[in-house]
C-alpha cells in the first residue's frame, strides 16, 4: 500500500482542476484522497447523486474527470452504480471486457443520508463491489444550506433556524455510518479530509475489499458551515479532536478506532469556530443546546470505545 | 490519459445535430479547457527555499492545482488555483504567503514590461 | 406443442407473461434489473429461475425497488450492455423521473409493462393510465393485442432501440391479466432465428470503454444546451417510425408475422371506423367483422404503435370516412376533453379538409370488462352518428354504472 505521500504525488490526478467548486471546499479533497487510495492500473467509474460536486465537475461540455463518470438522479447513485457494476460483471464473464475496473461513488450527506438511502442499503445488501463515499458537509449545501439527517443538533441551516421557538435543529444526526456497518459489508470507515493518511489508507482498503465498502469523510463547506474559507482542513481536525466526528474502520464486522484520541477537547472548541453554531454561545436563550450537544457527543464516543473494545 | 481533442471554441453556435448525442462528454478531463485560475483574489506564493517538501499543501489542494514531479512540488499551477489559502494555512513551515492578486499581476506586469 | 406450418416455430400455449419471458431468454440481455408487481411478477419469477437455470448469461439484478430497477438498467445501458426490466402500474409510477433520464441519455433500455390502473383506490386490474402517463417520456410505446404481440413485440423492441438512428428505450405494453394471465396460443420462434434476429449489441460509447473514459450525465444547466438535446430526441423519435416499419417487415419474414404502425379491418369500404389499442382490439375487430357481415359499412383501426405517433399514417388511413370513435382505456382527467388516443388522432385530423365527426369511448378502468354488447353498442351509435352528422355526446363511459 503507497500510503507515503511522495508516492501518492506520482499517482495520475483523476479529478482535474477547472472544475466549479467554490475556492476551499472540502468535497474535492475528499475525491482527491480517495482517489489515491485507487490501485495502480485499475480503471474507474466514477458516479455522483445531484449534488454540489456533480452540477461542479460535469458541466457540459466539460469534464473534470479523467475516468468514466455517470450521473443519473439525486436519489439513486447506489442503484444506478449497481448496474454500472453488474454490466461490468456480466461482459467480464462473457469476455467481452478485459481491463480491470473499480466503482466509486461520491454522495454528499442528502444523496446518502436522506434520498438516497433506500438505494444505498440495497447496492450494500446485495454486494455489489462498490466504493461508497460520503462527502459529508452536514446539510444540503447544493440548494443552499437546508438540514440534512446529517446535520448536527443546535446548528443552524435555512430550514432549521434559530428563533423564539427553536435553537436551530431540534434534533441529533442519524449514524450513517454505523447503519452501514449494520448491512455487514466487508469494510466500512469513517473518516476526515484533515487525516489524509488515514482516509488514504482506508480508501485503499475500501478499494481493495470485493464486494461493497463505505467510507464516510468529513467534508467542510465554509460557505454553509460559516468560517474563512482558508480553514476548512483545521476545521475538520478539530471535529476529530472534539471527537464529534471520531475515525475509526468496522472491517468485517471489528470496530477499531484508527485515531486515537488522549486528550478529548470540549466540543464548544469546534463549535466556536463556525458561524453556524455562533447562535449557541452568542445568546444565552439558545445556550441550551450546548450541553446536549457535548452529552450526544460523550455518549457516541463511549459507544465507539466500547464497541472497538477500548472500554469495560 | 488520451490529449483533448474536442473542439469546443465555437459550442455556443452549434446547429443542434452537431452536439453529441445525449450529452455524453466523449473525452475525459474536458475541464483542463475551462480556467479557473480567474476567481482568485488572493495568489499564493511558494517560497523554495523554507519548503521542506512535506507535500501537505498538494494533499490539501482542492483544485488539483499544486504539481508534484519527482516526489517534490514543482509549482502552483495559476491557471486552476482559486486561492482559498487552504495551502498557506496548513504549510508547517510558512513557506507559502497569500498576497492580494491584482497586486501580484501589476508586479507581474512590471517584470514583463523590465525583462 | 407441435410443429406450426413455419417448421422453425412451434406452437404453444402460454400465458402472456411465459410469452414476454421467452422473449427475453431469447434476447440473453446482459444484464436484468427488475422488482416485482402484480401483474408482472410471473415475468420476473420465470426470468430468475432462467438465470438460476443457467439458460442466460444474464446478470440478473434483484434490487429493492422499481426506482432502483430503472436507475440500474440506466448504468448497465450506459456502460454498454444489453438491458431490460420489466413493470407495470405503481411501479412504473415510481420510475418516473429515470423513464425520462433513460431517454435524455439515449439508452436503448428494453422494458415490456404489464398495463394497470393507478392507485387510488388501488386496483390491480387492467388499464392503460401508467403507460399513457408515461406518453411524453420519450419512450417508444409498442401496444399489443395479445401474448403473440407482446413476445413478437419484445423482440422487434430491440431491434428497434438498438438501431443508430433511433437508439430510445422502448416500452412494450400487455394489458394486465387479460394477456399477462391468460392462455393463449402462439407461436414461438426458434432459438437460433430469434437470436440472429435480435443480433448482438455494439454501444459507439461506453463507460467501461477503457480506451476512452466518457462522461454520462452531464450538467447542462450553465450554457444551455438542454433545447437542442431535446430535438436530438424528436429528431430520433421521428426517425423511428421508419425503423419500426422496417424492423416489422423484416420480422415478417422470419415469422410469417410483418408488423406496421396500426393495423386495420374493412378501411377500403368502411364509411366508419373505430380506432383501439391493446386486448380490447380482438374483441372489436370481432364484433366488427360480424357487423359488416351484416352490411353495415364499419371498420376498424387497431393501433400498435402509439410512441412515436402515427398522425401522418392515421389520417391518410381516415381520408374520407365520416365518423371516428375512439377507444381508450384510460382517461386525461382535462375536463371532457377526452382519453389520450382520441386527443392526439383529434389533433392529428385538425388539418385535414374533411374532418371526420369524432366522438370518444373511454372503457374498461380498473379493469371493467369490455363486452360485446357494449362494443355493438357503440358501434350502432357510430353508425347513428355517421349517418345523421349528429353527436350526442362526445366523450362517452362505456360499461360505466350509470
Amino acid at each position: 500500500m503507497a500510503t507515503s505521500i511522495r508516492e501518492m504525488s506520482k499517482k495520475p490526478e483523476i479529478l482535474t482542476g477547472g472544475h466549479r467548486l467554490c475556492a476551499g471546499c472540502g468535497a474535492s479533497i475528499a475525491v482527491r484522497q480517495v482517489l489515491m487510495g485507487a490501485p495502480d492500473g485499475v480503471h474507474l467509474v466514477v458516479a455522483n447523486p445531484t449534488g454540489c460536486l456533480e452540477v461542479s465537475t460535469t458541466i457540459y461540455p466539460y469534464t473534470s474527470w479523467n475516468c468514466s463518470y455517470i450521473h443519473c438522479a439525486f436519489e439513486n447513485a447506489a442503484s444506478t452504480m449497481s448496474g454500472v457494476e453488474a454490466a461490468f460483471k456480466s461482459l467480464q464473464r462473457q469476455g467481452k471486457i478485459k481491463e480491470d475496473f473499480r466503482f466509486v461513488v461520491f454522495g454528499g450527506d442528502g444523496g446518502t443520508y436522506d434520498i438516497g438511502f433506500q438505494a444505498l442499503s440495497g447496492a450494500l445488501e446485495r454486494g455489489h463491489r462498490m466504493v461508497y463515499v460520503c462527502y459529508n458537509n452536514e446539510a444540503y449545501m447544493n440548494t443552499g444550506i437546508q438540514r440534512s439527517g446529517a446535520t448536527v443538533l443546535g446548528t443552524w441551516t435555512t430550514t432549521s433556524p434559530y428563533g423564539e421557538n427553536s435553537f436551530g435543529k431540534t434534533q441529533n444526526r442519524k449514524d450513517m455510518t454505523a447503519i452501514a456497518a449494520a448491512h455487514n459489508i466487508p469494510y466500512v470507515a469513517q473518516a476526515s479530509i484533515s487525516h489524509w493518511r488515514d482516509l488514504v489508507r482506508k480508501a485503499e482498503k475500501a478499494f481493495a475489499v470485493d464486494g461493497p465498502s463505505f467510507i464516510n469523510v468529513l467534508s467542510p463547506c465554509h460557505r454553509g458551515w460559516r468560517y474563512p474559507m482558508e480553514q476548512t482542513v483545521e476545521v475538520a481536525k478539530l471535529a476529530v479532536q472534539t471527537c464529534i466526528w471520531p475515525l475509526y474502520e468496522v472491517e468485517d464486522g471489528k470496530w477499531h478506532i484508527t485515531v486515537k484520541v488522549r486528550d478529548k477537547k470540549p466540543v464548544e472548541e469546534y463549535l466556536k469556530t463556525q458561524g453556524r453554531f455562533a447562535h449557541l454561545l452568542k445568546e444565552k436563550k439558545y445556550a441550551e443546546a450546548l450541553p446536549l450537544i457535548q452529552e450526544y457527543v460523550d455518549q457516541e464516543w463511549e459507544k465507539l470505545r466500547f464497541l472497538s473494545g477500548e472500554q469495560e | 490519459m488520451s490529449k483533448n481533442t474536442l473542439d469546443i471554441t465555437d459550442i455556443k453556435n452549434w446547429d443542434w445535430r452537431k452536439h453529441p448525442r445525449g450529452a455524453v462528454i466523449q473525452e475525459p478531463g474536458t475541464a483542463k479547457q475551462f480556467k479557473t485560475g480567474g476567481w482568485r483574489s488572493a495568489r499564493p506564493l511558494w517560497d523554495k527555499g523554507k519548503c521542506t517538501q512535506c507535500l501537505l499543501c498538494f494533499m490539501f489542494c482542492p483544485d488539483s492545482a499544486i504539481k508534484t514531479k519527482d516526489e517534490k512540488i514543482a509549482s502552483f499551477d495559476y491557471d486552476f488555483c482559486k486561492g482559498c489559502g487552504i495551502c498557506a494555512y496548513e504549510c508547517p513551515r510558512d513557506a507559502i504567503t497569500m498576497v492580494d492578486e491584482a497586486e501580484a499581476r501589476r508586479r507581474d506586469e512590471i517584470k514583463e514590461g523590465g525583462a | 406443442m407441435v410443429m406450426s406450418k413455419n417448421k422453425l416455430q412451434k406452437t404453444v400455449a402460454v400465458v402472456g407473461t411465459d410469452a414476454v419471458a421467452e422473449a427475453m431468454r431469447q434476447i440473453n440481455p446482459d444484464v436484468v434489473a427488475a422488482y416485482p408487481i402484480t401483474p408482472q411478477t410471473a415475468i420476473v419469477e420465470t426470468f430468475a429461475q432462467m438465470v438460476a437455470d443457467g439458460q442466460v448469461h444474464t446478470h440478473y439484478v434483484p434490487v429493492e425497488s422499481e426506482h432502483s430497477a430503472m436507475s440500474a438498467a440506466i448504468g448497465a445501458a450506459a456502460a454498454g450492455a444489453r438491458v431490460m426490466t420489466a413493470t407495470a402500474s405503481q411501479g412504473l409510477a415510481l420510475m418516473w423521473e429515470l423513464l425520462y433520464i433513460a431517454s435524455g441519455l439515449r439508452l436503448p433500455i428494453i422494458m415490456p409493462n404489464v398495463n394497470r390502473a393507478l392507485s387510488a383506490p388501488i386496483n390491480i386490474h387492467c388499464d392503460h393510465g401508467d403507460s399513457m402517463g408515461a406518453r411524453d417520456s420519450g419512450w417508444i410505446q409498442l401496444f399489443s393485442e395479445n401474448a403473440q404481440e407482446a413476445y413478437d413485440n419484445t423482440l422487434q423492441a430491440v431491434r428497434i432501440a438498438e438501431h443508430k438512428d433511433v437508439l430510445l428505450p422502448v416500452m412494450v405494453l400487455l394489458d394486465g391479466f387479460i394477456i399477462s394471465h391468460a392462455v393463449d396460443r402462439m407461436e414461438l420462434l426458434d432459438d437460433a432465428t430469434a437470436k440472429q434476429f435480435v443480433g448482438t449489441y455494439k454501444p459507439d460509447v461506453s463507460l467501461l470503454d477503457a480506451a476512452r473514459p466518457v462522461t454520462y450525465g452531464a450538467f447542462d444547466g450553465l450554457y444551455g444546451y438542454y433545447f437542442e438535446f431535446k430535438r436530438q430526441q424528436e429528431e430520433a423519435m421521428r426517425r423511428a417510425l421508419e425503423v419500426i416499419r422496417e424492423v416489422g417487415r423484416e420480422f415478417g419474414a422470419i415469422s410469417g408475422r410483418p408488423y406496421g404502425l396500426f393495423e386495420s379491418v374493412g378501411l377500403e369500404d368502411a364509411e366508419f371506423v373505430i380506432v383501439a389499442l391493446g386486448s380490447a382490439a380482438g374483441t372489436i375487430r370481432s364484433e366488427v367483422e360480424c357487423l359488416r357481415d351484416n352490411g353495415m359499412p364499419i371498420g376498424m383501426i387497431k393501433l400498435r404503435v402509439f410512441r412515436p405517433f402515427p398522425a401522418a399514417e392515421l389520417v391518410a388511413a381516415l381520408a374520407g370516412k365520416k365518423a371516428v370513435a375512439v377507444f381508450d382505456r384510460s382517461d386525461t382527467f382535462a375536463g371532457n376533453m377526452g382519453g389520450p388516443v382520441f386527443i392526439e388522432l383529434r389533433s392529428a385530423l385538425y388539418e385535414t379538409a374533411e374532418k371526420p365527426i369524432m366522438v370518444n369511448y373511454i372503457y374498461g378502468l380498473g379493469g371493467r370488462d369490455l363486452s360485446v354488447d357494449l362494443v355493438n353498442k357503440a358501434c350502432n351509435e357510430l353508425a347513428w352518428i355517421a349517418q345523421s352528422g349528429q353527436v350526442k355526446q362526445r366523450v362517452n363511459y362505456l360499461g360505466l354504472k350509470e
